[in-house]
């Protein structure tokens, strides 16, 4: 009996600690969802909810008249399927070029030792960090002169380009990984550079193509300077971000709409953050993906 | 999709199609003379190099050469040519008090942000660690969905979060207590008019947006501590404060060194938060990037006094840059 107690008295201390932790955790949670749960909640209230000084949580005549205004284009003038079709254009073309360029370099980097390797890599670290409303100054004159303003296309190459330094410095370790051996074991059966490249080493690197895909289109999905300043009046070639901005500065009052296009923006790149969330893990502090 | 570049004037496609009847000779010789001085690696670095060459190395040696030059409208317009004014851009913009305000606005906000956006994290890293399996999913699946955020829909929300006419932020703080800091003078409290509620706002907003991945990065540190480390710190007597400063942060001191260099270059250079909180027109309140910025895209543009701040934004940005290099180097990330 007295060997018990003091046992039951530690488990049960032990027990309310846990109780604690779990109450601070779900603070810190709650915390941390109110700013998103506030704007997917603001989305589904009518007017009057919205313009009162006294805000309450959730909307008590919940409607979907603010998503029917973006998506039919009678809140913003130009129908939200619009601005997403920009949008996925240059996203997709963007990922589809830079995962490419983005492979061969790194597998240049991963399977080859030659003279300037670590200079190059040195460069991908630091050309990451160059600021972009620094570099926008020097591209918005480059892009006037070349007849790319206004344009998707031009978008296309920055977000090319911008997304290749983290691709390649997250695909060089999925290449290392790949083991040699079967690329030689290939190579010793009659196998061409060509036939190893695209029946061994690609299929083997192939989930990690797509890991860094999608931060490449988290990238160009969210980019913002450069939609900012390349696409000027020509609002119909307007990428999602800079619609909600647009939207934003100008019908500074119908916070519903903007709430909703909010909510239709964000929701893909949160799905696609939970797919990735194992890679975030681990790992992620050199080369880093900018927040 | 990649056609797109592979149909680029000077691209790869239009004399590839040419040797094709010619071609087992010279390809053949091609892949010879690759093979035998060992090119493989520079020709599969080619396509990556031309791109980042000209789309970011580029337009920086340009805002270099830009800054010493009198780029304005009527350059750009072509009605004056462009011509050499040597140090004369930096000279204004040292005589600027405008420059001086911005770049001590940048200097304060990153030095505010970053150390609350490191001690938030490492709170929330150790916190993360501590809890039961499912709670810990919970919280960093909540944490995630804040980092997953794009910059300008979270800015468009702590905006209306903050709003005057119908914001929560305000409606709350009039709730409050008197002696939390509470009461009626805070109905319809604008956040945006000058610098001071305006930088708090985005001081909240930033560490929002990244404490996730301080606290993720520190969590995948704390994993690689082993466990006895902790329990005979605890044997011998140390409280969670003294088991973390004895134990923890000596191990974890690499990563936060990263941490700290990363949290200062995206801190200082933040951009498209400031520019959507506190808007174009608000000349008192703008940091350093988005002044740079307004000097070359509002009417009259002086594209090469803004080069010059570019400039000086760059050169601050690649000095962190370099030590956060150094030490990516030390921690092994470089192989």
């Amino acid at each position: 009996m007295t060997q018990l107690a003091p046992t039951r008295r530690v488990r049960s201390r032990r027990r309310a600690r846990r109780t604690w932790l779990n109450l601070l955790g779900l603070l810190v949670a709650l915390i941390t969802l109110f700013p998103i749960f506030y704007m997917v909640s603001t989305s589904l209230k009518p007017p009057a909810e919205i313009e009162t000084l006294t805000p309450h949580l959730l909307p008590s005549h919940p409607t979907l008249a603010n998503y029917r205004a973006v998506l039919n284009g009678s809140a913003a003038g130009i129908p939200y399927w619009t601005f997403l079709k920009n949008s996925l254009f240059v996203t997709i073309t963007a990922v589809a070029a830079s995962s490419l360029i983005a492979l061969l370099a790194a597998i240049a980097v991963a399977r080859f030792r030659f003279r300037f390797r670590t200079t190059y890599l040195i460069m991908l670290l630091i050309v990451q960090m160059l600021p972009q409303q620094a570099l926008v100054i020097a591209l918005f004159l480059d892009y006037r002169s070349w007849g790319l303003l206004d344009s998707l296309i031009g978008l296309f190459f920055v977000y090319m380009a911008f997304a290749l330094p983290v691709t390649i410095w997250m695909l060089r370790n999925f290449v290392a990984a790949v083991p040699r051996e079967m690329e030689e074991a290939a190579a010793m059966d009659g196998a061409g550079p060509y036939t190893v490249f695209w029946r061994v080493l690609l299929p083997l690197v192939a989930p990690g193509l797509i890991a860094t895909s999608v931060f490449a289109f988290i990238f160009a999905y969210n980019e913002f300077v450069f939609a900012l300043t390349f696409l000027l009046t020509d609002e119909a070639k307007y990428t999602l971000p800079l619609f909600v901005q647009y939207f934003y500065s100008r019908n500074g009052a119908d916070w519903g709409a903007i709430m909703a296009s909010s909510t239709l923006f964000t929701l893909p790149v949160m799905v696609f953050f939970l797919i990735v969330r194992r890679r975030l893990a681990s790992g992620l502090v050199a080369g880093a993906v900018k927040g | 999709m990649v056609r797109t570049i592979a149909g680029r004037p000077g691209g790869a496609s239009a004399p590839a199609g040419r040797p094709q009847h010619t071609a087992p000779g010279l390809r053949l010789r091609a892949a010879v003379f690759i093979r035998r001085h060992h090119l493989a690696p520079y020709v599969l670095l080619v396509p990556s190099i031309l791109a980042v060459g000209i789309m970011v190395v580029y337009p920086a040696v340009q805002i270099g050469v830009h800054s010493f030059q009198n780029y304005g409208l009527q350059q750009v317009t072509g009605v004056q040519p462009i011509s050499w004014v040597g140090l004369r851009n930096y000279s204004l913009i040292l005589h600027d008090p405008e420059f001086w305000l911005s770049l001590r606005l940048s200097l304060i906000f990153a030095a505010v942000v970053v150390p609350l956006t490191l001690v938030t994290g490492t709170l929330v890293g150790l916190l993360l660690n501590r809890l039961g399996r499912k709670m810990s999913a919970f919280v960093s699946t909540a944490a995630m969905l804040a980092w997953a955020t794009p910059a300008v829909t979270a800015s468009v929300i702590f905006y209306w979060l903050a709003n005057p006419d119908g914001g929560v932020v305000d409606w709350t703080l009039t709730k409050l207590p008197h002696w939390l800091g509470g009461g009626a003078h805070w109905a319809q409290y604008s956040w945006t008019n000058s610098a001071l509620p305006a930088y708090t706002l985005l001081t909240v907003l930033l560490v929002w947006q990244s404490f996730p991945f301080i606290a993720v990065s520190v969590l995948a540190g704390l994993k690689t501590i082993p466990a006895e480390l902790h329990e005979s710190a605890r044997v011998d007597g140390a409280g969670p404060w003294r088991a973390y400063w004895r134990v923890t942060y000596p191990l974890l001191k690499p990563i936060y060194l990263v941490l700290l260099l990363l949290s200062v270059i995206w801190d200082f250079g933040v951009f498209t938060q400031v520019y959507i909180i506190i808007g174009p027109g608000n000349l008192d309140e703008y940091n350093l990037g988005m002044y740079e910025y307004e000097r070359a895209f509002t009417m009259p543009p002086s594209y090469s006094i803004a080069s010059a701040l570019a400039f000086v934004l760059t050169l601050i940005l690649l000095i962190i840059t370099v030590g956060y290099v150094r030490s990516s180097i030390r921690q092994g990330a470089i192989k």
